[in-house]
């Protein structure tokens, strides 16, 4: 029996950036609701809460970087150039913002000011770019002989402008959504009422950049049964449990604000969060360039990929095994008192 | 100048990664450091280790922290301005750099967190486990890291396709590649020694304001001991990286050494001018016969001149002359201070000799402008390849714009200037105060959650406390 390498290796990457993005996601989110804390104290506690685990948060964005240039290194390639400034961008404010973490313990008074507005910029900027990249990505990228032809502000426009704000929406509603996991008193009060507006943004804006998709490539329209003036309802039924998905996360996470539960608002954000990467996948599948180059075509040699694989299948539950333990580690509820220890 | 896409790359990638590699290099040396002090804690129960431990966690916190953001614009660089280089090499290093993500990253940023903010979380011998793994972990990004960078500078293992691409065919020849055990033993021995001569500095500098602070006279006999042993293998490590240079990249030792002329009993240049565009020396003071003896150990080999390299094949020397030279002189100064600070420990009055402290503390930074200096060495040396013999740095480069990489350049400039001035501050701060300041000293409120908030007293079992 042969493996189907490249198969499982777009499987494994598109985990990687799923897992990224909602871990990595909660603590941007942390940053992103910073500037609307009560207190320096409470600033602290939310920073407190994701400090053990944000560093590991982060390796899967570097996992995603380099499993991309390792596994499919034509798409690595054609992708980085094509989007230079929002990658460069979103690298720079995650330097501020990770920096940030140590430097805001060892600032004095000024110090201590400038990066609590350094970890809110950056994870602000951070989402933007992010969002930008994958507007940009969404909106396909001119390729020639399998390099990059297009022009260097082509990822730039309306609808990737819209796919950014939706970020940083969805990234401030996990980060919510932790913090009234993870915290109690009034700035658990104060995440919950955060939630409720995110929650509210989140909606309104995943449905709008669902929709616009649809009008930006008419390639992912036709998938979803869009032809042009109403929907083939045929053809969107079949993909319907994935809308369905969202429709539910989104209805789980409501119920629990309002029954003003302490896990399952994160629980429905992160289901919210899965059945819009679902419903980008569906649209893709099997493009890693959307329409242009398919995972197959940007595949690495299959020796490197099978190579890759062993490591992978030994290491992988590794990692997810210990990462869970840390998270285990810091469990329970982080107080404004020493609770920690 | 003409300031191009290609050469704005170059400078942007040169930047980024000396910047990045300051970190490592003091990073990988302190997490074995604090491996050592937590493991002797643990054993002998002496509060000195544990104060040490927890002084030194505060400055790998920082420094740890500056690596890692700096290392993750690494994993992107390499796409956004050399795609070329990528689509070429992944083939064959992809799976090189894959598990360094796998076997190394996650590893350090999972333990620590637990190795930071774990103090009260877990018992103590667990949290030294954590400690050991995160230093494990910096060990074997070295690992990887170095294993792809040797294969740059001599491929071996692969085949070239008729469509020109790159194929491994034997895994174990790609890591493993000719140079890569010299240069992976130079570049740890590198960081150890980096970290030693800063931990003496810094306990150099305690000891120059309070001569009786015990935990700072500790410290620095174990830095004395570290670069004392370390400088004089690392002169050995240096001249065994130097002779597989002679033998896999003759171009880049004769930059080294600026020699033009091919011919046997090469005189060695203790400083010259080398000067590309006349392919000569302007001027030169040299020891006959003793260039050949250095780097072939025989004084009447004979030696490839850069002449015997087309000009468009040759690296440019005058960079890679000077950084060795730099490199060198400031392992020499090392052992010298190694040599000094062995015969203060064997005769006491360690903490008595002002003139050794002061040296001590100005050696400080001796190991990171050696490992930059080095590490021009070995990248500008490989110039013009970027896979020696394969791909030209001038065809790696990605389809971006002037305007693009300036922006970029600087922008990472003015970013790294305020990390790493703020970043080196609160080290020298912290390091100024000592060991022993109290927390409340330090100037901040602690948030709660961050265990070194606790007073460092605090033990984590109950058993002993700081007098």
């Amino acid at each position: 029996m042969s493996l189907d390498l490249p198969l499982i290796w777009a499987a494994i990457l598109a985990i990687a950036v799923l897992l990224y993005v909602m871990l990595d996601g909660f603590d941007l989110g942390i940053g992103i609701l910073f500037p609307f804390a009560g207190s320096p104290s409470e600033r602290d506690v939310m920073m407190s809460t994701v400090a053990p685990v944000w560093d590991g948060n982060e390796t899967w964005l570097v996992l995603g970087g380099g499993g991309l240039f390792a596994a499919f290194p034509f798409a690595y390639a054609a992708l980085m150039p094509a989007l230079y400034a929002p990658i460069i961008l979103m690298l720079l404010a995650l330097i501020l913002r990770g920096v940030a973490f140590e430097f805001r313990l060892r600032g004095r008074a000024r110090g201590k000011r400038f990066w609590t507005i350094a970890f809110a910029a950056g994870s602000i900027i951070a989402t933007l770019a992010q969002g930008l990249v994958l507007g940009g990505f969404i909106q396909g990228v001119t390729l020639k002989d399998g390099h990059f032809a297009g022009d260097p502000l082509d990822w730039l426009s309306p609808y990737s402008m819209l796919v950014a704000v939706g970020l940083v929406a969805g990234y401030a509603l996990i980060g919510a959504a932790w913090l009234i996991w993870r915290t109690e008193g009034e700035l658990h009060a104060r995440a919950r009422r955060w939630a409720w507006i995110a929650l509210a943004a989140v909606t309104v804006l995943l449905a709008a950049v669902s929709f616009a998709t649809l009008l930006v490539h008419p390639e992912v329209g036709a998938r979803w049964g869009w032809t042009g003036d109403g929907f083939d309802l045929a053809q969107l039924a079949r993909l319907s449990p994935i809308p369905l998905l969202g429709a539910a996360g989104l209805g789980v996470a409501a119920l629990g604000l309002r029954r003003h539960a302490h896990g399952w608002p994160f629980f429905g954000a992160i289901i919210m969060f899965l059945s819009g990467y679902l419903g980008l996948a569906a649209g893709f599948f099997p493009y890693v360039v959307p329409y242009a180059l398919t995972f197959r075509e940007a595949a690495n040699a299959d020796n490197a990929l099978g190579l890759m694989l062993v490591g992978v299948v030994i290491l992988l539950p590794a990692i997810i095994g210990y990462s869970i333990w840390v998270y285990w580690i810091f469990r329970g509820k982080v107080g404004a008192d020493a609770g920690y220890h | 100048m003409h300031l191009d896409a290609l050469l704005l790359s170059r400078l942007q990638f040169a930047f980024t990664i000396a910047f990045h590699i300051i970190f490592p290099s003091f990073t990988i040396g302190l997490a074995s450091f604090l491996a050592v002090l937590e493991g002797l804690w643990l054993a002998t129960k002496n509060e000195a280790f544990k104060i040490l431990y927890l002084f030194w966690i505060k400055i790998f916190a920082i420094s740890f922290g500056m690596g890692v953001v700096t290392g993750v614009v690494m994993s992107y660089e390499i796409g956004t301005n050399w795609s070329v280089f990528s689509a070429a090499a992944a083939p064959v290093i992809g799976p090189l750099l894959a598990f360094e993500v796998l076997t190394a990253f996650f590893l350090e940023a999972s333990f620590l967190g637990v190795m930071l903010f774990g103090w009260k979380k877990v018992g103590p011998r667990l949290h030294f486990t954590a400690t050991a793994l995160v230093a494990f972990g910096t060990a074997v990004s070295a690992f990887w890291i170095i294993s792809a960078n040797s294969w740059m500078q001599h491929p071996a293992g692969y085949v070239r396709l008729a469509s020109g691409a790159l194929r491994a065919v034997d895994w174990l020849a790609v890591i493993f590649s000719p140079t890569f055990p010299v240069r992976l033993l130079h570049m740890v021995l590198a960081a150890y020694l980096t970290t030693a001569l800063v931990v003496g500095a810094a306990s150099a500098w305690r000891l120059l304001k309070d001569p009786d602070e015990g935990e700072s006279g500790l410290a620095l006999k174990m830095a004395i001991g570290m670069f004392a042993i370390v400088a004089p293998l690392q002169l050995l490590a240096g001249d065994m990286s130097g002779k597989l240079a002679l033998r896999y990249q003759p171009a880049k030792l004769a930059a080294i050494e600026a020699f033009w002329e091919t011919r046997s009993g090469q005189a060695f240049h203790i400083v010259a001018w080398p000067d590309r565009d006349t392919a000569s020396n302007r001027w030169e003071v040299s020891i006959p016969r003793l260039g050949s003896l250095i780097t072939a150990g025989d004084a009447n080999a004979e030696i490839k001149g850069l002449k015997a390299f087309a000009p468009q094949d040759r690296p440019p020397v005058f960079l890679v002359f000077w950084a060795f030279r730099v490199m060198v002189g400031l392992g020499v100064a090392m052992i010298g201070l190694g040599l000094w600070g062995g015969f203060r420990v064997w005769r006491g009055g360690l903490a008595g000799d002002r003139w050794f402290l002061r040296a001590t503390v100005a050696m400080g930074p001796a190991g990171f402008v050696a490992v930059v200096a080095g590490w021009v060495v070995a990248e500008v040396g490989r110039q013009p390849w970027v896979i020696y013999g394969l791909l030209r740095t001038t065809d790696a480069v990605s389809p971006v714009t002037r305007g693009e990489v300036s922006v970029s350049l600087l922008a990472f400039m003015t970013i790294y200037a305020v990390i790493f001035g703020v970043g080196v501050l609160y080290i020298l701060r912290l390091m100024g105060e000592g060991p022993l300041a109290p927390v409340a000293a330090l100037g901040t409120v602690r948030p709660p959650g961050y265990a070194l908030g606790a007073a460092p007293g605090d033990p984590p079992t109950g058993s002993g406390t700081r007098s």
